[in-house]
């Protein structure tokens, strides 16, 4: 009892205070990953491997513009575009083959994928880490901490594209078309939508989500090669967590996750922190393998 | 469910010689002997880097093999192989370094029992889902074993990893010697031999072919009555207790344990052996971790140190996801048959 309450003495409020912002901060842009990657196996039953390499693309392609344009917003914009087009290139010639056979070859084929982008860029850009300076350097008082502004803007950014995305699905043409397929694919084709076309333009879409999330997010750590092993493994778990398929469940899950992570870090050190989400993983597994953010079990 | 990659190998399997007039065992055994004498003979003649090179290829033919009862078998994509070798390597380093002298049949056994132990965690949390399901939970499996064996340092030496003494082949009563680099390859040899044979006759057996009812229609097979999720959590344990034997053979090979073993990449490269050999023929990964490793040999060798020989090989991979789903043995084997 004693040693309860001198727990809660020391109890830690500015820093809990704290690392809800980062966890939020860090959901918004898992959320953002995981929307595209949830797309893409909810329209196509794609896992897509390769989405953390996708991520990680749009990050370098961002550190470039941006050295050679010295606009951020321009290299977000460069960057979703350019893979948007990589990711609709790649679903054409490597996806899009593979239709009707087993899923576990979609899994291999964008396993390949990812290991041959991944490699590239260590190729191209070298092993050492790039950085990326924040766009906005302004600073506000956060109990002891001078927090970056930009942070902020990013979760708010993340929710704005998730936002649009969202309102795109509801009422625009494409979106009708995404929908329709995700419900049943064989009505929507005999309905004339042009099932082969919404696959690639959801896969671009995913992807271009992946390279905006990326660039939002190298101000903060800085890029390399290999980044994209662990958000993939994030968005991975948030995906389940969250229900395979679902959009709403995704966004929940990842805000849950990166802040059960957050709060570890107050512990434990960063890089023993994700073992509480692979724990989260485990224990969604064994008692709701649906998922935990799905209001009716199906 | 029917799986593309999966099942024109095995029918292949089962059809008979054509014109030939030995039967199928009498070919088999024969192949087989050939075979095996070449790999015996093999570290007489090849110089010393080349004998190294075969010796780490059966390893590495062993994990995909060992994974092959997965994949090719009970149609379970593992991408969690990693941490059954990474445990077998630590295992074995654990007791290479704690018992002195070192003991060759002692690494063995922890080696063995620390893949066994990871296999059962893993196994229990993950036989029952399915398909990607299974893939993406024996991924992140593997990386909760190597943030582990990453960050507890005191135990694990960490990043930098474990560096001890080989032990000595001994064999109680009989023999003891300092490995040589020739004795090493036909410690393996017999080893990798021995697995081959005891996974064979696994997947020959009444429960290999409940495997491989699983595989094809998991549903009807729990129908029929067989409790599938048993079957597969055996399939898990005995697939990672052969992944851990190779652990250790690579520990006892290059003396060291370190966390790259335990790394996502190695289960990857396991996969692709998997898919560049042919799944379900258990020789075939062992040919696609030949076929491997000899084009990064000679890619770097062409190209230089620094050439990402990966992206060559990445794009050969996808090519043979889309166009040769059964790899190079049952290309072979189809073309033979022809």
């Amino acid at each position: 009892m004693n040693a309860v309450g001198h727990f809660f003495q020391t109890f830690p409020l500015d820093l809990l205070i704290i690392q809800t912002v980062n966890g939020l901060v860090a959901g918004m842009i898992l959320a953002l990953v995981a929307s595209g990657l949830t797309l893409i196996f909810g329209i196509m039953d794609v896992v897509n491997f390769a989405h953390g390499e996708l991520f990680m693309f749009g990050a370098y392609i961002g550190v470039v513009v941006m050295a050679g344009t010295g606009s951020f917003w321009l290299a977000l914009i460069a960057a979703a575009l350019i893979v948007a087009l990589l990711g609709a290139a790649l679903q054409i010639v490597t996806l899009r083959p593979l239709i009707g056979r087993d899923p576990l070859n979609t899994i291999l084929a964008t396993f390949g994928i990812s290991l041959v982008l991944q490699n590239f860029a260590l190729w191209q850009f070298g092993p050492t880490a790039r950085r990326m300076p924040e766009p906005i350097t302004s600073h506000f008082r956060l109990f002891y901490l001078d927090y970056p502004w930009y942070r902020i803007v990013i979760a708010l950014l993340s929710a704005a594209i998730i936002g649009g995305f969202w309102l795109f699905l509801k009422y625009s043409r494409f979106g009708i078309w995404i929908r329709a397929t995700a419900q049943d694919r064989v009505m929507a084709q005999a309905m004339g939508i042009p099932v082969p076309l919404v696959y690639t333009g959801v896969f671009a879409i995913g992807a271009a989500m992946a390279a905006a999330s990326g660039v939002l997010f190298a101000p903060l750590v800085g890029v390399n090669h290999a980044m994209g092993l662990d958000w993939v493994l994030k968005a991975f778990i948030v995906v389940v967590v969250g229900g395979m398929g679902n959009l709403g469940g995704s966004i929940a899950a990842a805000i849950f996750i990166s802040l059960l992570e957050s709060y570890a870090t107050i512990w434990v050190d960063p890089s023993q922190a994700v073992i509480v989400s692979f724990v989260v993983l485990i224990l969604t597994l064994l008692f709701r393998p649906t998922g935990l953010f799905v209001s009716t079990p199906r | 469910m029917t799986t593309a990659p999966l099942d024109k190998t095995n029918a292949l399997e089962t059809m008979p010689m054509g014109k030939s007039k030995l039967s199928h065992t009498a070919v088999f055994w024969i192949a087989f002997s050939v075979v095996i004498a070449v790999l015996i003979a093999a570290p007489l003649v090849l110089p010393e880097f080349w004998r190294r090179f075969l010796t780490e290829v059966l390893i590495w033919g062993l994990l995909a093999m060992s994974s092959d009862l997965l994949i090719g078998y009970t149609g379970m994509i593992s991408f969690g192989h990693s941490a059954f070798f990474g445990l077998g390597m630590y295992g074995a380093a654990g007791a290479l370094l704690v018992a002195s002298p070192p003991n060759l049949w002692l690494a063995v056994l922890f080696g063995l029992a620390g893949a066994a132990g990871a296999a059962l965690f893993v196994a229990f949390f993950s036989i029952r889902l399915r398909d990607i399901y299974f893939a993406i939970t024996t991924l992140i499996f593997s990386q909760i074993f190597y943030v582990i064996i990453f960050t507890w340092t005191a135990v694990t030496g960490g990043e930098n990893g474990l560096i001890f003494t080989r032990p000595h082949l001994s064999i109680p009563f009989l023999y003891d010697a300092r490995f040589t680099t020739t004795t090493m390859h036909w410690f393996v040899l017999a080893a990798v031999t021995a697995s081959y044979l005891i996974l064979r006759r696994v997947t020959q057996s009444p429960f290999g072919m409940v495997l491989q009812s699983i595989r094809e229609n998991e549903a009807r097979t729990r129908a029929i009555g067989y409790a599938v999720e048993r079957y597969k959590m055996v399939a898990v344990m005995l697939s990672g207790l052969f992944a851990g034997l190779a652990g250790v053979l690579y520990a006892i090979q290059n003396q060291f344990a370190a966390p790259d073993f335990v790394y996502f990449l190695t289960s990857g490269d396991t996969v692709i052996y998997n898919v560049m050999g042919g799944i379900g023929t258990l020789v075939g990964p062992i040919v696609g971790a030949g076929f491997f490793q000899l084009a990064r040999e000679l890619l770097s060798r062409l190209f230089g140190d620094q050439f990402p020989y990966l992206i060559p090989l990445g794009i050969v991979f996808i090519v043979m996801i889309i166009f040769l789903p059964q790899g190079l043995l049952g290309f072979a084997r189809r073309w033979l048959n022809r």
